[in-house]
């Protein structure tokens, strides 16, 4: 086989994989079913691509053979609700229209990201039906054995059949609260991938274009809404800076001293047009265009924090978690001086009292004022509050360097 | 889709009466809503645990004992069984009941077949 063909139907499997299971659940309403009969319909394209060259619509070749497949399968089967599937199968259309795959593909991501499943559950479900990873992918890239994955996507599949979780696109009402809900499982899966240190698998490392490709679909399956589009411009603002973020050491490297060259700049060129395209914002929407603004910036000196100050200020009013007002206090600090940025911090002491940042900031802020010895207290704080190896020592240079 | 509602709250939780009484209003509108809807077969409130016994036959012999069946935080206060078209509408069901402002509601479908 030739190494064009083998591009071109792994490029078919990545494409195509969501598609076909997605319509043979709802014409089935059996996913392992639909995951088995879509397996052997790939393999069939392997065995016969090579000679017969690629169909014209290879999704429609794929869903065709997995449902007569499925047809096979369940004429064999002898129950009742087999048989019930099976007419089902018979009167579907056997050519299903394009919108309606795509619809599948969007009830396929709701019904996977149903609050209702175990968090783990929902990525690990999304990444095996919609992305296609086998079993021992999704286990590797989470660190469990094989079988305990395993068992956690056949619990999931089970809940799915037995508590009546539907197989749909919510309605307008619960539609705001459940988009928010499959963003958050893409968010974390590419967190999951983006977290895994330089020299980790992989798979483990791929998680981040999987939540990417996804995100991308989420946002081409729902034109009218901006989050989906916001998320995956972060992604991709994040994303660029994955080859400048640790160093050959394996340390982390701060925004402010990353090598900007090693930034990928098709990344960042896609994040930045994704972002131009939309008319309302979310909090992902401005996360995205704050990360723009570091992503656009020539040097680190270059940073528009006036800009990102104003960002921030309508991502409180949306989301006015202390988290995100102590990020705001940070970049008012850097646009409009320290003393205005620790007031603000100040208002958020109390909620994160026992978070390092909070007096790493503090710290950093009363040090940039000239008051050493508060600032000092500050970093003494901080270095009681976190465990990690790299930020312990970065804030100890800085307390010896009062 | 056929679900039992178990409704679950603190019996330790001594409401003021006045919230008390709202919590009664609430729970009734909610039962009417509900059964005028079709989802709500049956239900009822039940008496608190110190008014629960349980009951094992081991090797034959039958063990009576007071208490519940387990201790916990919550106690089952009341249940319902609802028909519903899946899950999404069990959940606004229970979404809707006045104890889930402070109490716990779970969700178990019917095993058939």
């Amino acid at each position: 086989m030739t190494a064009d063909l083998d591009a071109a139907l792994a490029a078919v499997f990545r494409a195509e994989w969501g598609r076909v299971v997605a319509t043979l659940i709802r014409m089935t309403g059996d996913w392992d079913l639909a995951e088995e009969c879509a397996q052997d319909a790939f393999v069939a394209a392997l065995r016969r691509w090579p000679d017969d060259g690629l169909p014209r619509s290879p999704g429609a070749w794929l869903t065709s053979v997995a449902r007569n497949r499925a047809l096979d399968r369940l004429r064999r089967s002898s129950n009742e609700a087999a048989k019930l599937a099976q007419v089902a199968l018979f009167s579907g259309d056997s050519a299903t229209p394009e919108p309606e795959i795509e619809d599948d593909r969007l009830r396929l991501i709701f019904t996977c990201c149903h609050p209702a499943l175990p968090l783990e559950a929902r990525v690990a479900l999304t990444l095996r039906t919609l992305a296609g990873l086998t079993t021992a992918e999704i286990a590797r890239a989470f660190l469990v054995p094989e079988a305990t994955m395993a068992k956690r996507l056949v619990r999931a599949k089970h809940k799915i059949r037995n508590a009546g979780i539907p197989y749909r696109v919510p309605p307008a009402d619960l539609l705001p609260s459940r988009l928010d809900g499959a963003l958050a499982v893409l968010y974390l899966m590419f967190n999951e991938g983006y977290n895994a240190s330089a020299g980790a698998d992989l798979i483990r490392v791929g998680l981040c274009d999987e939540a990417i490709r996804l995100a991308g679909s989420l946002r081409r399956l729902m034109p009218g809404e901006s989050e989906p589009a916001g998320l995956l411009a972060l992604m991709l603002f994040h994303h660029s800076r994955r080859s400048a973020r640790i160093d050959a050491s394996g340390e982390l490297v701060t925004l402010e001293a990353q090598d900007r060259a090693l930034w990928d700049r098709d990344d960042i060129a896609r994040g930045v047009s994704v972002l131009e395209s939309l008319s309302s914002v979310g909090p992902y929407v401005l996360q995205a265009a704050i990360a723009a603004e570091h992503a656009t910036a020539p040097t680190a000196a270059d940073t528009d924090w006036t800009s990102i100050a104003t960002l921030y200020e309508k991502l409180v009013e949306i989301m006015p978690t202390p988290v995100v007002r102590l990020n705001r206090a940070v970049a008012v600090a850097m646009a409009s001086g320290p003393s205005l940025g620790l007031a603000l911090v100040d208002e958020v002491a109390a909620d994160l009292g026992g978070y390092y940042l909070l007096h790493a900031t503090r710290a950093d802020l009363l040090r940039r004022l000239g008051q050493r010895a508060d600032a000092a207290d500050s970093y003494r704080r901080a270095l009681e509050l976190t465990e990690s190896v790299a930020e312990r020592r970065f804030l100890s240079r800085r307390l010896a360097s009062l | 889709m056929k679900y039992l509602l178990l409704v679950c709250a603190d019996e330790a939780i001594e409401l003021p009466a006045e919230e008390s009484a709202a919590l009664q209003r609430d729970a009734l509108a909610w039962m009417k809503e509900m059964d005028d809807r079709g989802v709500r077969v049956r239900g009822h409130r039940l008496r608190d645990v110190s008014d629960a016994t349980t009951v094992r036959v081991r090797n034959g012999e039958m063990l009576v004992a007071d208490g519940p069946f387990a201790e916990t935080k919550e106690q089952i206060a009341g249940f319902d069984i609802l028909e519903c078209a899946d899950l999404d509408e069990a959940l606004e069901v229970a979404g809707k009941h006045p104890v889930a402002r402070y109490g716990t509601l779970e969700l178990r479908p019917f095993r058939l077949g």
